[in-house]
């Protein structure tokens, strides 16, 4: 048996080789090649003046007023997005789970945003939002340039990002709703719950392993936002994430050096994000099912 | 079953020499990329085509347009740059990129009697914005400057000074809005430092390594900006404001003042031919009454790619494609000012710019962008330091402006 067992470990081993490997030349690789690259002053229009300069990049980026600047925007763009994302993924995912009929229309309707390319999403936003060509001033009656300022410019940013990711986060919840047992439900019931009860008692508590996977998985995510901004303001208007600064330092000034300590610091947020949530809200994520049944 | 394979095996066998024939016909003529901004006007295909005519069969020039948007055409160009893409040939390099493509060995230089030829007759502004360190880098092809376009139906005499016209647009009241340029981009910084030039300062030195950016002058042209910005004589939207919104602000009626390039002169007329009756021009407000205007030079020089695999096609067809008969057609279908001096004095170009002289003598002060490797860095440090021009204050803002400037220069800084 454990002979056996042994063979199945290393029969499944190299099953996997081929995929592990593909994996650790495509993203293991070019992460420790980033690392590598952000030690060194190395900027592509002047290719001769590379030098090895150590943590000098780390130093210059985390003095700028700039990288704070950038790392506030990302922060405010992710809490407010997926906040709101949050509460309106609930209501989604609970309409999508008590839909008597027509459910798979419901659900596919609900899907359709998430289905969009973002930069497609983001356009047609801009567009609505446009004080020449867009509807939501003659809708709301109000003559205002949105994307010309700092606030109307992030809501129209957030609005866009909750449109576009509400429907993933419902997708995800759906599936943590369909783990909630019917009997508790209706014990609870007849024990005189209420609707508001039965869901902070016994819906959450359940589901509360899927809710933090969806929050994870939508902060992350929402941390690394690009494309929506690049296409809405393009920073202007104070609203550059760190992608953005990463993107400007790499693309447009060729400076890789720089660019990779940029990209490493996003990552290391990335990396601090998960472990929080991890952390913070206690709950294993795989030992799920053998605490209370 | 065995006749199926057969055929399909001489299909494919034929298909792949067939393929194999027209790639080597389409190989017998080079094909040159010139990757340039999309000209709306088709002049530039327009000689593209008759090089290629004329250069009987040495070569055929395909243009590869690129957005409109400087900084989006430079994102593009040197990320293939950087890569050393061979596809590119000939690159419609804007004034600003000389030093940059130069220093980093992206642009071969011009020697001989291309070079010659790509200097014949030209006005020197724009000459001088094609050589770094005493090389020639492109040749000279279109140039720009910005005019004040005025209403002359509401003022009668043109303002000499930015106090001047903005107190004289106070006192018009709703109609008497300054259209300008104030987006956080390329044309902000030009906004800057052709007021600083105008007063006798310069972001670098000569030698194009150190700030300069002298005290008093800087001080002044900040305060100017603040002025203007704060003033109800700017348009609300001058924080979001480009030469094109500029345009249509314009157009529409409401403004009286603008300052902007001379692709507004044709627009006008096609869309506003009630405005155009009453337009007028002017050179650029100075400064000081008294010592002229000094507005920062734009346009397009052509540059031969380092990796471009035929280089002597490539200078020839550059060289071509600059002559003074494709700056003509550039003229009178774009709207783009020739950097051929002699071109100025001809009646159909005059009929296109009835303000030939005043460009040719706002051309001859014209100021040079910083002629530095790093000026986009520099570029983004000015811009980003600047924008809102409403909330610009002078003494604070000098001494973020060089230290933003200084970490540009060392590229160290995040922009």
């Amino acid at each position: 048996m454990n002979q056996k067992k042994r063979n199945e470990w290393r029969l499944g081993w190299l099953l996997c080789a081929p995929a592990v490997t593909a994996l650790l030349v495509v993203t293991a690789y070019p992460i420790l090649y980033a690392v590598w690259l952000s030690f060194f002053r190395y900027d592509l229009r002047f290719p001769d003046q590379r030098a090895f300069i150590g943590l000098d990049n780390y130093v210059s980026i985390l003095t700028s007023e700039v990288w704070w600047h950038a790392l506030g925007n990302t922060l405010m763009l992710t809490i407010g997005s997926v906040a709101i994302e949050l509460l309106l993924g609930f209501l989604l995912a609970l309409i999508m789970h008590h839909t008597l009929f027509w459910r798979r229309a419901v659900r596919a309707a609900t899907l359709i945003p998430y289905a969009m390319i973002t930069v497609v999403a983001a356009l047609a936003w801009k567009f609505a939002f446009d004080p020449t060509t867009g509807f939501i001033n003659a809708l709301l009656g109000l003559d205002q340039a949105w994307l010309t300022e700092r606030w109307s410019a992030v809501l129209v940013i957030i609005l866009t990002e909750i449109w576009k990711t509400t429907p993933f986060m419902a997708l995800l919840l759906l599936a943590g709703l369909t783990l909630v047992p019917y009997d508790l439900i209706q014990a609870a019931r007849v024990d005189g719950a209420n609707a508001w009860q039965r869901f902070i008692k016994i819906i959450v508590p359940i589901m509360k392993p899927v809710i933090l996977v969806a929050v994870l998985f939508r902060t992350l995510d929402a941390f690394r936002i690009f494309d929506t901004v690049f296409i809405q303001t393009r920073g202007a208007q104070d609203t550059e994430t760190v992608s953005m600064l990463g993107y400007n330092t790499l693309i447009v000034s060729l400076n890789l050096g720089l660019g990779s300590a940029v990209s490493v610091l996003i990552f290391i947020g990335v990396l601090l994000i998960s472990f929080l949530f991890v952390k913070g809200f206690g709950t294993p994520l795989t030992k799920r099912g053998n605490t209370d049944t | 079953m065995i006749s199926i394979r057969l055929t399909l095996a001489l299909w494919i066998a034929a298909i792949i020499m067939l393929a194999d024939c027209s790639n080597q016909r389409r190989e017998s003529i080079p094909v040159l990329h010139w990757y340039v901004f999309d000209e709306p006007s088709g002049a530039f295909s327009m000689a593209a085509g008759r090089c290629s005519e004329d250069s009987q069969q040495a070569y055929k020039i395909e243009l590869v347009p690129l957005p409109a948007d400087t900084d989006q055409q430079r994102e593009q160009l040197v990320r293939r740059l950087a890569a050393g893409d061979t596809a590119i040939d000939i690159i419609g390099m804007d004034v600003i990129w000389t030093a940059e493509f130069a220093q980093a060995g992206w642009v071969l230089p011009w020697t001989g009697k291309a070079a010659e030829q790509a200097k014949a007759g030209r006005l020197d502004a724009p000459l001088q914005s094609t050589v770094y360190q005493n090389q020639l880098w492109a040749a000279p092809f279109t140039t720009n400057i910005q005019l004040l376009w005025y209403r002359t139906d509401r003022v009668s005499t043109p303002p000499a000074t930015w106090e001047e016209m903005i107190r004289l647009a106070e006192s018009l009241g709703e109609t008497g809005t300054i259209q300008a340029q104030g987006e956080r981009y390329e044309g902000l910084t030009v906004f800057f430092t052709s007021l600083l030039a105008s007063i006798g300062g310069s972001v670098l030195d000569v030698s194009g390594k150190q700030i300069s950016l002298a005290q008093q002058p800087t001080l002044q042209t900040l305060s100017m900006m603040a002025r203007f910005a704060n003033s109800s004589a700017a348009d609300r939207a001058l924080a979001t404001a480009r030469e094109d919104q500029a345009r249509l602000a314009f157009e529409s009626g409401n403004s009286s003042f603008m300052v902007n390039y001379t692709f507004v002169w044709p627009s006008v007329q096609k869309n506003a031919p009630e405005i155009a009756k009453h337009i007028g021009w002017a050179r650029w407000p100075s400064m000081m009454e008294g010592q002229p205007s000094r507005f920062t030079l734009g346009g397009i020089n052509l540059g031969v790619s380092a990796y471009t695999p035929h280089p002597q096609l490539a200078f020839h067809a550059a060289a071509c494609l600059a002559a003074a008969r494709h700056q003509r057609i550039a003229a009178e279908l774009g709207g783009l000012p020739p950097t051929i001096a002699a071109l100025y004095d001809e009646p159909e170009i005059r009929k296109t710019f009835p303000f030939a002289d005043l460009l040719r003598s706002s051309l001859h002060d014209a100021a040079q962008r910083p002629q530095t490797p790093l000026y986009n860095d520099v570029s983004m440090a000015i811009s980003r330091t600047l924008h809102p021009m409403r909330d610009i204050e002078p003494q604070k803002d000098s001494v973020r402006l060089r230290d933003a400037i200084m970490r540009a220069l060392n590229s160290e800084g995040l922009l």
